[in-house]
């Protein structure tokens, strides 16, 4: 095992962990916790396809720039998974307020008490 | 449905899910080589954009677009939040933090703090094209020097207006940087509209320093908006 | 097996262990903690594969902003849940 697979293979894991939780869970706040888990999951797992073995991180101050496309890693999928933490955040946010109206409304956070959707 | 299928259904999907994924990690063998895309970045960035953080340059410049896209699916956040939430705003005065009230201690100490936290966040932001950190982070940051207002109730003086003030005028400011992009330069969210300056200096990079401090003061304005509309708001009996 | 490959597994079983913590107990505080403890093993996995700034974000949002945006919905509806 060396790092790249150790990451992969937490990220997978994560992932699986956290939409069990999302599946099995009946409260709707443990339900976002699980999801953010699994968003946690995702993110390790693009970072870690972005990692090639024994580069340096994508910051050019102390590697010379004629050297710079055989010495850092893939600087994609950072900016990627830094655009997909926040965009994280903001989805969360607008999970708790749903929900927060739920129980306004409800008075409970139970899923299997909100059935106008179920068949 | 009886109780043991309902157990079982979630246990069979993430089977499924998990071979797909060993699947996947089996498979997987790290590249030797940056990719065509990746390898243009490393190699063109000081050329192009003279930032040193090639992360930054593909955020700002590169897929300059996304990133305004994206401070657009966090402004809409912020604003369904507050919609969601907004019929129960909490009368004058009260505190709708829901914890302890806060002590002398906390006070002090928040007015100590808040200055060198926004201080803190400033240098993150405005260093983005140099070191690792920017807009979003320098964002997150300012955000919690809000977040600690809010737990010692002294967010009154910060009023949600001045916060709405700063996002719209971040934003507007933006675009119109894009714009001048078109312009005066190659495209929209082009960064040479000002000179790149000597590569290394905080000075330097073009309009990137200015966009992601932009950039920041927007993120941190919705960040702070989120928060306080998700604290803020009591239960109107 | 190196001191990186080494730390990388000490933080998989930090990681996952706080991620099952999160899944089993049973109150949603230690839930909540749990989550946030996750997203900061991972910001310093993100660190050991060479990306500072994602690591950075991480640990500012990820772990610390999604926190409290929890324990403010959490305060509220126990607030209202008690009267």
């Amino acid at each position: 095992m060396n790092l790249v697979q150790i990451s992969l293979a937490t990220g997978f894991l994560l992932i699986l962990l956290g939409l069990y939780g999302a599946l099995t869970n009946r409260d709707i706040l443990r339900m976002i916790v699980s999801f953010t888990i699994a968003d946690t999951g995702v993110n390790v797992v693009l970072v870690a396809v972005g990692y090639l073995p024994g580069r340096e991180a994508p910051i050019l101050d102390t590697i010379p720039v004629a050297e710079a496309a055989s010495r850092i890693t893939d600087p994609v999928p950072q900016a990627l998974v830094l655009t997909a933490i926040v965009i994280g955040l903001g989805v969360t946010a607008l999970m708790l307020a749903y929900a927060y109206r739920l129980f306004r409304a409800r008075g409970s956070l139970d899923i299997s008490e909100f059935t106008e959707l179920k068949w | 449905m009886n109780f043991t299928t309902r157990k079982a259904i979630p246990l069979v999907l993430l089977l499924l899910l998990g071979s797909v994924f060993y699947a996947l990690f089996a498979g997987y063998t790290p590249d030797e080589t940056l990719n065509r895309s990746a390898s243009y970045y490393a190699s063109q960035t000081v050329q192009d954009t003279g930032a040193q953080n090639v992360v930054t340059a593909i955020i700002v410049t590169y897929r300059g677009l996304d990133t305004l896209g994206e401070v657009t699916v966090l402004f809409l956040t912020a604003a369904i939040v507050g919609l969601v939430l907004a019929h129960s705003k909490a009368p004058k005065g009260r505190s709708g933090s829901g914890f302890l009230p806060s002590g002398e201690l906390l006070t002090t100490g928040t007015r100590m703090l808040v200055p060198v936290i926004l201080l803190f966040g400033a240098y993150v932001f405005l260093n983005g094209h140099l070191t690792p950190g920017g807009g979003f982070q320098g964002g997150a940051i300012v955000a919690s020097a809000m977040l600690l207002m809010l737990l010692s109730d002294s967010a009154e003086r910060f009023s949600h207006r001045l916060i709405s003030r700063i996002e719209s005028s971040a934003g507007l400011t933006y675009v119109i940087l894009g714009l001048l992009g078109m312009l005066f330069a190659g495209g929209f969210l082009d960064n040479r509209i000002l000179p790149l300056g000597s590569f290394g200096s905080i000075l330097s990079a073009g309009a990137i320093p200015l966009i992601y401090a932009l950039i920041g003061l927007k993120v941190g304005a919705e960040f702070s908006s989120i928060l306080t509309s998700l604290e803020a708001t009591e239960d109107s009996q | 097996m190196t001191l990186l490959t080494f730390m990388a597994a000490l933080l998989a079983v930090a990681s996952l262990g706080a991620a099952v913590i999160a899944l089993v107990t049973r109150s949603t505080v230690v839930a909540v903690l749990s989550a946030g403890l996750v997203s900061l093993f991972a910001s310093v996995m993100f660190l050991l594969l060479a990306a500072p700034d994602v690591a950075m974000t991480e640990a500012a949002i990820g772990s610390g902003l999604t926190t409290f945006l929890f324990f403010f919905v959490l305060g509220r509806i126990r607030r209202e849940g008690t009267k």
